[in-house]
């Protein structure tokens, strides 16, 4: 099943994946991170069809992408 | 399972220290997807501007030049006539290019150099602290606009890739925007279009990216994104101007 790979640290929490998946699988995450934001996560559960449009949008290129 | 998505090789694996939602995070990955796709990172040399942009030789992972504000395509003129067999790109803002830098924009163009332009238009000044850029839009409030640009104080929005479609030197010239996947697409399929003119000897050839500044559009960043497709395109319309 494809699924992405979110680097968590580098994340600024712009969220725009979370604006661009097309299932609203990318959710906010219940920890900071390093730089003292809340990052995105995948939803636990969550069935990625690996569009890759999260990555597409990216800014800071936080996500990869396997299928 | 393949990685159908990954971090492109000539993108050094660092933070940048830019906005949450810049748009210059995406220009710079995409414009080292390209490279990294035509296979020409040994060949390539960027000129980073004075702005935002300034330390985008910290991010790219290939050769890169430093210009002063306004001054990349005097700078990439220089590097590209001695050493022709590099690919010569320069990376710049609206401030950068269509303000301090107007002149030497306009007269490398009208020479016909054998160049890449990226041109990042926010419509603002981002560095320094969100000032009326001349792409600025009627109306838009900025810092030094408080009450928004009016035409009869500050001129209209200048649409320098029109102007510089007129010159017999410019080969090519697209404006895209970064609002949308498929927008990104677009802007993607640009830069490698710029890149291979100059491979091919074809000449000048500038792409104009609508790029997102959220802190001072004083938006978060997906209505940053609507007000691309929304309001900027309508001053800016989208397409091969050349
Ligand atoms: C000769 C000179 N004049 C003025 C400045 C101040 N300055 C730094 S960046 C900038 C404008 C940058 O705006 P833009 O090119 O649109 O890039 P952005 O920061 O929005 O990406 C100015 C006026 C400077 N560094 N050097």
């Amino acid at each position: 099943m494809p699924e992405i790979a979110i680097n968590k640290d580098k994340c600024k929490g712009c969220f725009l994946c979370v604006s661009v998946c097309p299932q609203g699988f990318i959710i906010a995450e219940d920890e900071l991170n390093i730089r003292g934001i809340k990052p995105v996560k995948f939803k636990p559960g969550g069935k990625c069809t690996g569009c890759a449009m999260c990555a597409l949008i990216c800014p800071d290129c936080c996500i990869e992408v396997y299928r | 399972m393949d990685k159908i998505y990954a971090h492109p090789k000539s993108l050094r694996d660092v933070s940048t220290h830019y906005c949450p939602g810049c748009g210059h995070g995406l220009a710079h990955r995409l414009i080292t997807e390209v490279v990294d796709e035509l296979g020409i990172r040994e060949k390539v040399i960027g000129v980073a501007p004075v702005g935002c942009a300034v330390v985008a030789y910290e991010y790219w992972d290939f050769d890169c030049s430093e210009a002063a504000h306004g001054r990349a395509l005097a700078v990439a003129t220089g590097i590209k006539r001695v050493r022709p067999e590099n690919i010569v790109f320069t990376y710049q803002g609206d401030g950068d290019l269509a303000a301090i830098g107007t002149n030497e924009t306009i007269h490398a163009a009208n020479r016909g150099e054998n160049l890449s332009v990226f041109f990042i238009n926010n419509a603002v000044y981002g560095m320094t602290g969100g000032q009326m850029a001349p792409t600025t839009l009627l109306n838009q409030k900025t810092s030094t606009t408080p009450d928004g640009r009016c035409a009869q104080l500050q001129g209209f929005p200048l649409k320098i890739s029109e102007m510089l479609a007129l010159l017999p030197g410019v080969k090519y010239i697209e404006r895209v925007s970064l609002h949308s996947p498929q927008e990104i697409i677009k802007t993607k399929k640009a830069m490698k279009k710029a890149l291979i003119n100059q491979m091919e000897g074809i000449g000048f050839s500038l792409v104009e990216i609508l790029s997102p500044c959220p802190t001072y559009w004083g938006l978060s960043p997906k209505p940053a994104l609507d007000w691309i497709k929304n309001t900027m395109v309508k001053e800016f319309p989208l397409g091969v101007i050349k």
